[in-house]
């Protein structure tokens, strides 16, 4: 029924790279249209499952297909969604498309758009594209473990190409440091194999881990929630992502953080928990230890940046600790809030990092301190869209920020029978604290970058070198101005083109505004996604629950 | 008292020694020209194309083993005894030879047409270091074993000096021919002592003596083999393995891997890598398989040991390499590290993979060097900084290699490397080799960075001075075309190698 639409997902982003691949001489002119129509018809295929998508039997596998590919090792192409997995491959058909919007809406010349090898850029996301939907579509093991490995060459050459400065340091430690995972992971895959002779997701997830003794399924899971957690990233495990995330360009960014963290998580909901129940009750306490100090660990260190990309993404190091604990608690509660949090962070932290991007391209660097404040003076618009994903990501109620991460700590409050009460509502109070923190380094953010006084912007541009610790604390300096009074619009030439615009472009806006609504949907209406991912989570914890 | 001799399984060696012959006395007699030159490599193309012709008619033939120079019923000795066979494995290594053989032969068209290199004897060196790799496989008797595995070796040593007046070239030689010399020593006395015990050079004689199902000749009469192993053994084993870890370059016998892969010229460097490298893990696996079987806890442990040491030096030490060559050397020797890694299993079935990983790393390694090749015709120093750019002034070349070398590192979209990695992981990690799987895993970390490396130079722009106009041989990408078409074909359907070489490796 209808096998053909995961198919068609993975292959018209990757017929359209081939064909660029096969025409070599593709205008510059006509790239920006081509990157559009080949994500846009993905989404729209993404928007058709969406839609024809069976919500009565959300924790059954639609769509499926089931094909021999390497009969020798008992590999099978079988592709489908369910409820869990559903919302991802929107996600991803979503942001990768809001991307080609960023990159080539109006011609694509703006600054922060298709300029430097438009061609393989265009080439480079929709290679991504392929891995990141197959990833979330897979449901055999050494298929996912394929899809997974797909994505590191694309994101590699994309942080090594169109990368800042250290580019060539951070693809490399990128690619090292998320290989060394995923190896660790098939060893994990291929020793459920060699115990349960299959590599079907959905018999394995049925069966419970039966065939597998409780040490066999510890050692599993350690391996595989091993390989996972790099890409998550989980607290010790995490020193990649900062370089990526601060090297990376825009769209690398909203990638990066926007999907592939997230295949990291799926992973723990789609196979380490469900497949390897046993080793999921055993492990679940030291995954909850991790995650709670990954979500403290990522606010101090949030408080201590002064790069805004940065701050952004050791901010995903916090919420990506709110998921595993979620996971952690091996209940319906807490794996719902996991897997809502994991959707939310996609859609905030995604416009996040676009934000950073815009302001990146137009204050030239994403330095805190010496942006001087009062976006919200200077560039009403950005100032006001940046205040709505600050506040969206610290867990402001009635934003999708709030529920997945209410649901985890409520997840904690009442932890699956066999885990240590006493434990979890300990790391339910860290988290909670972490909770606070999250909100303390985005309001100081908030007030280092948009609020204050135009008029430090407008005398000349000179850089603020106030030191970090007292971002927030007005300049009382008296500040002599040399000439009379001017505003922001008088210093500013009229635009080139070429240059950015002052507030928000017209492609920026596009780009955006779906992302806000969603933020918006999800918080007003939480059920809407709970509802999907409830009956699918109960059938894969149904060893535990 | 004569012995009756199937021609049609021994077609193969014999259609290359036809061949060989003919291109000296070829050489010998028509003028030196230019077109001379090419003529030899065609006629040279030629044989191994007859020569891999016969290998799948015998491949399309009954899928039983059959056998030929065995021992006559006459002499009152066991027929089953014999010294040549023609099975599910000899075809695969056979094919697997003359299949690179092409590629390599292209190679040598090209690295001919400068005219330095005398063509006859390159053409009649190569076509004899051939018929051993291709009777080797087949080879069922220790004696015969040894000899084919010497006539892989001995042309080698003349190819790499090839180039005269080169010091570079002739100092590679020596390295290759002390090696070499030493390696054959000491598996020959391995070799006498096996025979000394078991008082038989079959393989299968030896199995069936060794797992004391036959009285052992050579040792007191009260010794009872079955139970406890005499020393003596031990030490022929470990001899006859330390011998094959030379040809195969295994850590502690590896190093003359990268002067030897530098000084020669690019295409015996290939042939070094691949077809010598084919031939010594045949020899292993039918020793150890075969007549050692019985043996396998003694020697499968060493084996493990010995695959970890490989892949980890060989990956260390292909990290600081400039020259693309001595990268390639470095890496080969890692690689073959992977191959050797299920045998640590100790099982014929484990062996599969091996035989698996190798046919893949054969076709990705060739596609390498083919590239190799072509930039070495620009610029001599072949230095990983000359291929900043390729991509872009030289675009098939560029991706072929770029291919090949992610292939290699073992990512998609080089699904080849990726499903050979796999095949590899899995006997590991069912036959409970932990620790063995979290080297190689360690080990595919670190070849990353330096695959990683190389490729991102192809993509990163050029430098500043500009490429050197020349027109490259046409053979050079048929050659380049060849590999990249087996690597791409290996990652689309990887179950045509599991096909080849799922097999009972035992003649």
């Amino acid at each position: 029924m209808m096998g053909w639409l995961p198919v068609a997902l993975l292959a018209v982003p990757l017929l359209g790279a081939l064909l660029l691949l096969v025409v070599p001489n593709v205008s510059r002119r006509a790239l920006p249209a081509y990157g559009l129509v080949f994500s846009g018809v993905t989404f729209a295929l993404g928007a058709l499952m969406v839609a024809t998508f069976d919500y009565g039997t959300a924790a059954r596998i639609q769509f499926e297909l089931d094909l021999p590919w390497i009969p020798g090792l008992g590999l099978r192409f079988h592709l489908g969604v369910d409820g869990v997995s559903l919302p991802l491959v929107a996600l991803t058909a979503l942001l990768t498309f809001l991307c080609f919007v960023y990159l080539g809406w109006g011609g694509g010349q703006a600054p922060d758009q298709l300029g430097f090898r438009p061609r393989a850029l265009v080439f480079t996301l929709l290679v991504l594209e392929v891995g990141m939907i197959g990833t979330f579509l897979a449901l055999d093991l050494l298929l996912f473990f394929v899809f997974f490995e797909i994505v590191l060459i694309p994101m590699y050459f994309l942080i090594g190409i169109w990368g800042g400065e250290g580019r060539r340091a951070a693809s490399l430690k990128f690619i090292l440091y998320t290989l060394l995972g995923s190896v660790v992971m098939l060893l994990g895959l291929l020793l459920v194999w060699a115990q349960t002779g299959t590599l079907d997701i959905v018999a394995l997830s049925a069966s419970h881990g039966a065939g597998m003794s409780r040490s066999v399924q510890i050692l599993a899971f350690v391996a595989i929630g091993a390989g996972l957690a790099v890409k998550t990233p989980m607290w010790p495990l995490y020193t990649w992502l900062p370089d990526a995330h601060t090297e990376a360009p825009t769209v690398g960014s909203v990638l990066l953080a926007g999907v592939l963290l997230k295949m990291g998580t799926y992973g723990f909901a789609r196979i380490a928990i469900p497949v390897l129940p046993e080793g999921a009750q055993a492990a679940a306490p030291w995954l909850g230890a991790f995650a709670v100090v990954g979500i403290v660990y990522g606010a101090l260190a949030c408080l201590a940046q002064r790069d805004l990309k940065r701050l952004i993404a050791y901010s995903s190091v916090g919420h990506m600790g709110f998921v595993l604990l979620g996971f952690a608690t091996l209940t319906p509660v807490g794996v719902n809030g996991a897997l809502f949090a994991n959707v939310a962070h996609g859609l905030i932290t995604g416009l996040l990092f676009f934000l950073a991007g815009a302001i990146k391209v137009r204050y030239g660097k994403a330095d805190m301190p010496s942006m001087g404040g009062a976006m919200l003076a200077t560039r009403p618009r950005l100032g006001a869209l940046l205040t709505f994903a600050a506040i969206a990501s610290l867990g402001l109620p009635g934003l999708a920020g709030f529920w997945g991460e209410m649901l985890a700590l409520y997840g904690a409050f009442q932890p699956a029978a066999g885990l240590p009460r006493g434990l979890f509502l300990t790391y339910m109070v860290i988290g909670g604290l972490g909770a606070v923190l999250t909100a303390a380094y985005f309001v100081i953010m908030l007030s280092r970058v948009t609020h204050g006084h135009p008029a430090t912007v407008a005398a000349g541009g000179a850089l603020d070198e106030r030191p970090v610790g007292d971002g927030g604390v007005p300049d009382e300096r008296a500040v002599v101005p040399l000439d009379p009074p001017r505003s922001v619009a008088v210093l500013r030439p009229p635009r080139t083109r070429g240059e950015p615009a002052v507030d928000v472009d017209g492609h920026e806006l596009l780009a955006w505004t779906p992302l806000v609504l969603l933020i918006l949907l999800f918080g007003l209406w939480p059920g809407l996604l709970l509802s999907l991912t409830t009956p699918p989570v109960q059938t894969l914890l149904g060893a535990l629950s | 008292m004569i012995q009756q001799i199937d021609y049609f399984l021994i077609a193969p060696p014999l259609v290359l020694a036809l061949t060989a012959a003919s291109v000296l006395l070829l050489d010998a007699f028509l003028p030196a020209r230019p077109r001379t030159r090419a003529g030899l490599g065609l006629v040279t193309l030629a044989g191994v194309l007859a020569s891999l012709g016969f290998v799948v008619a015998q491949a399309a033939g009954s899928g039983a083993a059959r056998s030929t120079f065995c021992v006559p019923p006459s002499l009152g000795g066991d027929p089953s005894l014999c010294s040549y066979v023609v099975d599910r494995f000899t075809l695969v290594f056979a094919g697997l030879v003359l299949v690179s053989a092409v590629v390599v032969v292209l190679l040598s068209m090209t690295e001919l047409s400068g005219g330095d290199i005398p063509a006859g004897e390159w053409h009649f060196l190569l076509l004899c270091a051939l018929i051993g790799a291709v009777t080797l496989p087949a080879s069922r008797d220790l004696v015969m074993l040894v000899v084919a595995l010497e006539l892989v070796s001995l042309p080698v040593f003349a190819l790499t000096a090839m180039k005269r007046y080169d010091g570079r070239s002739s100092e590679a030689a020596v390295k290759l021919f002390v090696v070499s010399v030493v390696s054959t020593a000491v598996m020959l006395f391995g070799v006498s002592l096996l025979y000394g015990v078991a008082g038989s050079v079959y393989l299968s004689r030896l199995s069936t003596v060794l797992a004391g199902g036959a009285p052992a000749p050579g040792l007191a009469e009260d010794a009872a083999v079955g139970q406890v192993m005499p020393a003596v053994v031990t030490v022929g084993l470990v001899l006859v393995v330390a011998g094959f870890a030379f040809k195969i370059a295994a850590v502690p016998f590896h190093s003359w891997a990268a002067d030897v892969y530098q000084g020669a010229p690019v295409p015996v460097a290939a042939l070094l890598s691949v077809i010598s490298k084919a031939a010594g893990f045949a020899g292993l696996i039918l020793v150890l398989t075969t007549a050692l079987s019985g043996q396998s806890a003694t020697w499968a442990p060493v084996v493990g040991v010995l695959a970890a040491l490989t892949m980890t030096v060989g990956n260390l030490l292909a990290l600081r390499q400039r020259s693309a060559v001595r990268l390639l050397a470095w890496s080969s020797v890692a690689q073959s590290g992977y191959v050797l890694a299920p045998l640590a299993a100790g099982t014929a079935e484990t062996a599969g993979a091996s035989i698996a990983y190798l046919v893949i790393y054969a076709a990705m390694n060739l596609g390498a060097f083919a590239v190799v090749m072509l930039v070495s015709r620009t610029s001599a120093r072949n230095e990983l900084d000359d291929y900043r750019g390729l991509v872009f002034t030289r675009p098939a070349a560029g991706i072929a290699l770029a291919f090949c070398l992610v292939c290699l590192a073992g990512l998609p979209p080089g699904l080849a490397g990726l499903f050979a990695k796999v095949f590899v992981f899995r006997e590991i990690v069912a036959s409970g080799f932990g620790w063995l799987a979290l080297v190689m895993a360690v080990n595919t970390v670190i070849g990353l960075c330096y695959y990683a490396l190389w490729t991102a130079r192809l993509f990163a722009p050029a430098g500043a001075q500009t490429p050197v106009a020349h027109r490259p041989r046409v053979t050079t990408y048929v050659a380049v075309g060849m590999a990249l078409a087996a690597a791409v074909l290996f990652s689309v359907a990887p179950q045509v190698v599991l096909d080849l070489t799922s097999l009972s490796t035992s003649g």
